[in-house]
């Protein structure tokens, strides 16, 4: 039986290293090895987005990730979005509109909200949707969801005049 | 998940050689169809081989003569941003687009899909038609197998133990030809296939030179529907082939039913996807001429 792995990686713009069993995914080295524990277990089999991080520049569930193929890469979590102590216009945008009930999904639309801005700056409202398909909010809150990432892209837009 | 050790090899070699010495290994690629499996307990393995750092399985080329050489580890997301694909193969980005959502895209391949061979594999029908081809690796040796013969039954496929799927070889695209895969879901996304078609079709002088169609979801795996597409050929592209080729998809499929559709319904949208998906791959050979 294989020792722990040794796995160096790039997490919120740090050099981070841990170790962690080759079974273990992602989002468990990111909750229980490294304390970052705002990327949420929902469903644990890709269905649900509510650990989404972003793995060199892709969206994508953390819970179908292992730990140990993050050697070498750069990843963000919800925990790497806002910067210097100030909100990202996403997080800001979500607040007001009030784009949240219970919150266990939040941290996976915001991660995959940034990806989409990230390389799409100005999204319609259908690509949005499409794009946000893999994350799920059984509160029901789409609707605010979609005009909080719309809200964001208009504010990031403005600010880049 | 019950313990298992994790190699990530760099190169081909290296990667054949821990799958013949651990039998019992699995190859992952995406691992968004594996960790689940693993997870659950539907799939076991002592050793899980990373092949994402393996060049072979990576390489997404496109050469005029040859075709496209796609790696079985490709993500989804690199065959709908890539130029050669988008230029000669567009049902590939389509069904590329249709897998899971946008963080499954981000890690789930081709290759995963058909390793997978689940009979709903949205791919899998899509590659038949295009007359795909498995480039299958082992120590010291090297096998090539059609897509249409690869699964051979639900998770199942022709691959021993030892074997490596590489990569999917699809031929360059002739002249005035298109191909098209349209499945059914009750929702707009995120879902598995009732049924599914996927067709090509070459054209010649108004009638179809050549047509391959086959099936999703209707069968133990991916069905090749071969009398349907062979139907077609020298036909003129009117109504009445089309209806004659969709009967002929329907009759070959050999559904079952479950919770996401009877064998009747699917039947029927075997006739109705497969004429629709025809409809749509002509357009498409017409505006390619």
């Amino acid at each position: 039986m294989q020792a722990k792995i040794h796995v160096r990686t790039n997490l919120n713009d740090e050099p981070v290293e841990f170790l962690c069993e080759p079974r273990q995914s992602l989002l468990e080295c990111l909750r229980d090895i490294l304390g970052l524990t705002g990327s949420k277990e929902g469903c644990n089999d890709g269905n649900c987005g509510a650990c989404t991080v972003i793995l060199d520049g892709r969206p994508v569930n953390s819970c179908l990730v292992l730990g140990a193929e993050i050697e070498g890469a750069r990843v963000t979590t919800i925990e790497g979005i806002a910067r210097d102590g100030r909100l990202d216009p996403l997080q800001r945008a979500f607040l007001d509109n009030a784009a949240l009930q219970c919150g266990i999904c939040t941290p996976g639309f915001i991660v995959a909200a940034r990806a989409l801005l990230d390389q799409e700056p100005e999204p319609g409202e259908d690509r949005i949707r499409l794009w946000l398909a893999n994350n799920l909010c059984r509160c029901t809150g789409y609707d605010k969801i979609v005009r909080a990432v719309e809200q964001a892209a208009a504010q990031m837009q403005e600010a880049a005049r | 998940m019950k313990w298992f050790d994790y190699r990530a090899p760099v190169s081909l070699e290296e990667a054949l050689a821990l799958l013949a010495e651990r039998p019992g290994a699995r190859p992952l690629a995406g691992g968004t169809d594996l960790l689940v499996q693993l997870r659950g307990g539907r799939r076991q393995t002592e050793l899980v081989v990373d092949v994402k750092r393996i060049a072979e399985l990576n390489a997404l080329e496109y050469d005029a003569a040859a075709g496209l050489r796609l790696g079985a580890a490709v993500p989804c997301y690199r065959i709908y941003r890539d130029g050669a694909v988008l230029a000669h193969y567009p049902a590939l980005a389509e069904v590329a687009g249709l897998i899971g959502g946008t963080q499954i895209q981000g890690r789930a391949s081709i290759g995963g899909n058909l390793a997978n061979a689940a009979p709903s594999a949205d791919a899998i029908p899509l590659l038949i038609a295009l007359e795909a081809k498995c480039r299958i690796a082992r120590r010291g040796g090297a096998r090539e197998v059609a897509v249409e013969d690869f699964c051979t039954g639900p998770g199942r496929t022709v691959l021993e133990p030892g074997e490596l799927l590489v990569a999917i070889e699809i031929p360059p695209p002739k002249p005035e030809s298109g191909a098209h895969y349209l499945r059914f879901i009750p929702r707009n996304e995120m879902d598995i296939a009732v049924a599914g078609a996927g067709v090509a079709v070459q054209l010649e002088n108004g009638a179809f030179r050549r047509a391959r169609i086959a099936l999703a979801s209707v069968a133990p795996t991916p069905l090749y529907a071969r009398e349907a597409g062979q139907a077609l050929s020298g036909r003129p592209t009117s109504p009445e082939s089309i209806e004659t080729a969709s009967e002929l998809a329907k009759a070959a499929a050999k559904p079952i039913t479950d919770m996401r559709g009877t064998a009747d319904y699917r039947r029927h949208l075997c006739a109705v996807l497969t004429r629709r998906a025809l409809e749509a791959a002509i357009r498409k050979a017409r505006g390619a001429k």
